[in-house]
């Protein structure tokens, strides 16, 4: 970890709220973090020899973990590096992210996790879990050495941005993976129903003359990975949810038992394909910005339970990159620091959800999911925690990015609900400006 | 016009796309005379940038400038930079220092112009952008058919044929729909989004060109656009020709005075039978030939006087 500024992980959070589902608690007190470690919760806590932080006004929750992210290295660091991108994860309040395999090369044996880990732990601030890619070189027809990589430190498994289509090679993914517990992450995209698609077909697309992604194309994977979830009893997790069908498809598996789990962006819940305007590529990404009605149903299943994580799917694109035709423009948004205060000034002000709603959604969920040790503040667990400011009012100035790129839609977005420092491991890795 | 060049029909308003037709209609007896030449654009540069190959439009513009005294300049992207792997962006930079008056441009991306127009301050005149927009077409349109009418409003025109591909299609909707047109589209299924719908109340939609033409004033075909096509969306040109070729005997279901446009090029025997092509209310070539008069009216509002 770089520039602790403070040692050892000695640490006190004073006079917080402090609010974690994993145990029920929802709290004014103090924490106590010994040598990295919660060592105590309770109000008026004394202590020598530990930095204080004052939380006053503030929430303590859960570190913040995003199962979704795009850190770019090895392959392309013009657009984002792992020490970069976790500069922008901190400053975003995630103690944790998971990077996707598509990188270059991508992530299919143990030589590029190893890298991704080791870097990780030079450079970035907060904790980075690679996901490992389901087959080689994410081509969809050989299974890459998932068990290997596993022990290297994969924490899950996905072809993200480059899905298999050979439903058999999935169905023998979910079965292998199964042996090591891992979750299978599948970005849910029939590439036959996409190909040319620059935005989801609806009637902003016809007028634009832009050729339209339908809904079919994410609804037909759901479908299918969920039959072959079934089948294998795999742990599905369907990356970046954006249609209504493919929600209530996630809600009939689980009131079937199956362990099918669905995570949805702060972009598809804030932005429709109405919102697109003047061809501006920072609206463009996979899947595309949906239908107001399905933004709305992805705000209610968010609201009542079938969405289990909020992710980020942070995906740096350098401006030579963005600053094309729209045809031509990669797929892609950034995210990290936009997170929160999207969930809370969308979510939270507006009465879809608690707070301890919202905590589920950023940090015990995602744990569960991705089989974490985190997500959790009991004592003697490892001492992530985000501490945020859910009145606080700002603007997001993408001139002010950690991140290597500033391909986002919501530079401007004046928000209420931000992040005020992320600490992982009891160290202090970002804090807001007072 | 809208404040910098001409990007499409969508944002004009009635009153500006009149003010375009009328000048038009001043510009039209002249191309019939000798000694066409006028210097209204004199010293203005115009530089013609076409990404995508074109006949008609292509010279049409430059015609018209010429016919207005402007110098003009013309490029394909063939044989230029975008061959050494520049960017559109750079390329327009790099044309804008050279400080032209006005650029205009066909692309195939739908929205290049939008975008260039964000990033540039010299005019950009939209000379077809993918599938999006025509505007300069639906102009010249609208003229042939005051050529035969006394109103848009109230017309019944349909337009048949590859709708989900047709910037012309579009761009003639945003202008009918202004005017109080009704416009009825007609393709095969793939070829006909029923998004479309959500242009206006006006718009119908139909599978059947029967019923696309029964008491039509304007038929308005297109051709199929095999070139943007991802996949094959009809099983054959002869299947298309066999339901959506116009051919003489649809003309009985239309109103007697019924006109017959084509925005070109047109395939005889795919979407218009030879017959049609040719039959006396065809009115193609005054397509043509009133697209001088429309872009000359274009240039002028646009380059001759500032101020609007």
């Amino acid at each position: 970890m770089i520039e602790p500024n403070n040692s050892a992980g000695n640490l006190l959070i004073r006079n917080g709220r402090v609010i974690d589902p994993s145990q029920g608690l929802d709290a004014l007190a103090d924490v106590l973090v010994k040598q990295g470690r919660v060592a105590k919760i309770q109000p008026n806590i004394s202590a020598a020899d530990v930095t204080v932080l004052d939380a006053s006004g503030m929430i303590v929750a859960p570190g913040f973990i995003d199962l979704h992210c795009h850190l770019r290295e090895p392959g392309r660091e013009h657009a984002e590096t792992i020490e970069s991108g976790g500069r922008a994860a901190a400053a975003g309040g995630f103690t944790s992210v998971l990077t996707m395999p598509n990188t270059r090369p991508v992530n299919d044996n143990i030589a590029v996790t190893q890298y991704i880990i080791q870097t990780a732990h030079d450079r970035s601030p907060v904790n980075v879990f690679p996901v490992g890619a389901i087959s080689e070189n994410s081509r969809g027809e050989r299974l890459a050495p998932i068990g290997a990589m596993r022990e290297a430190g994969i924490v899950a498994i996905s072809d993200d941005g480059m899905p298999v289509m050979n439903s058999n090679v999935m169905r023998q993914a979910m079965s292998y993976a199964s042996r090591f517990g891992l979750v299978v992450m599948d970005h849910c995209e029939d590439l036959d129903l996409t190909a040319g698609g620059q935005m989801h077909q609806g009637g902003n697309a016809v007028r634009m003359g832009l050729l339209g992604i339908p809904s079919s194309s994410e609804d037909v994977m759901v479908s299918r990975d969920i039959l072959l979830a079934a089948e294998t009893g795999a742990k599905f997790h369907v990356a970046h949810l954006s249609t209504a069908e493919a929600l209530g498809m996630v809600r009939r598996a689980k009131e079937r038992g199956l362990t099918v789990t669905c995570e949805v962006t702060p972009h598809h819940f804030t932005l429709s394909d109405e919102d697109i305007r003047d061809y501006d590529t920072n609206y463009k990404m996979k899947p595309p910005l949906r239908s107001p009605a399905d933004r709305d149903a992805l705000v209610q299943g968010i609201a009542d339970g079938t969405v289990d994580a909020i992710a980020t799917d942070h995906a740096p694109h350098a401006g030579s990159d963005k600053m094309q035709e729209f045809d031509l423009a990669p797929f892609g948004i950034t995210g990290l620091e936009t997170a929160l205060g999207l969930a809370l000034d969308r979510l939270l002000h507006r009465g879809h959800i608690t707070l301890t709603r919202l905590i589920e959604l950023f940090s015990v969920n995602p744990a569960r999911i991705a089989g974490l040790d985190r997500g959790t503040l009991k004592v003697g667990s490892v001492a992530d925690v985000t501490v945020f400011d859910p009145d606080r009012r700002w603007t997001f100035d993408v001139n002010h990015t950690f991140s290597r790129s500033r391909n986002t839609p919501f530079h401007g977005y004046s928000l209420r609900g931000a992040p005020t420092a992320t600490i992982v491991a009891g160290n202090i890795v970002w804090q807001a400006e007072k | 016009m809208q404040r910098r060049g001409l990007l499409g029909i969508e944002s004009l308003s009635r009153e500006q796309i009149q003010q375009i037709l009328d000048r038009a209609k001043f510009y039209q007896p002249l191309q019939a005379r000798t000694g066409k030449k006028l210097d209204t654009l004199r010293g203005k540069t115009i530089i013609h940038l076409f990404y995508e190959s074109s006949t008609r439009t292509r010279t049409s513009f430059e015609i018209a400038a010429k016919r207005l005294g402007a110098d003009t300049i013309s490029i394909s992207a063939k044989g230029s930079s975008a061959d050494k792997g520049e960017s559109l962006l750079d390329t327009l930079n790099t044309l804008a220092a050279m400080r032209p008056d006005a650029i205009v441009m066909r692309h195939s991306a739908s929205g290049a112009p939008n975008f260039l127009a964000r990033m540039l301050e010299t005019p950009i005149i939209n000379a077809g952008d993918g599938s999006h927009e025509h505007p300069t077409q639906a102009l010249l349109d609208a003229l042939t058919i005051l050529d035969h009418r006394p109103s848009l409003a109230g017309l019944r025109v349909a337009i048949i044929g590859d709708i989900v591909h047709s910037r012309v299609a579009r761009s003639n909707l945003h202008l009918l729909i202004k005017f109080g047109a009704e416009v009825v589209l007609c393709g095969p299924p793939p070829m006909l989004p029923r998004e479309f719908e959500c242009f206006s109340p006006s718009v119908k939609l139909t599978f059947n060109i029967e019923e696309a033409i029964a008491d039509a004033d304007v038929i308005m075909m297109l051709r199929v656009q095999f070139e943007r096509q991802n996949a094959p969306l009809i099983p054959s040109e002869n299947e298309y020709f066999r339901f959506y070729g116009l051919r003489l005997e649809h003309l009985q279901a239309a109103r007697p005075d019924a006109i017959v446009m084509h925005p070109g090029p047109i395939n005889r025997g795919r979407e218009i039978s030879s017959e049609v092509a040719d039959f006396p209310r065809s009115v193609i070539l005054t397509q043509v030939e009133n697209g001088i008069a429309v872009r000359m009216a274009v240039l002028d509002l646009l380059l001759a006087e500032p101020r609007l």
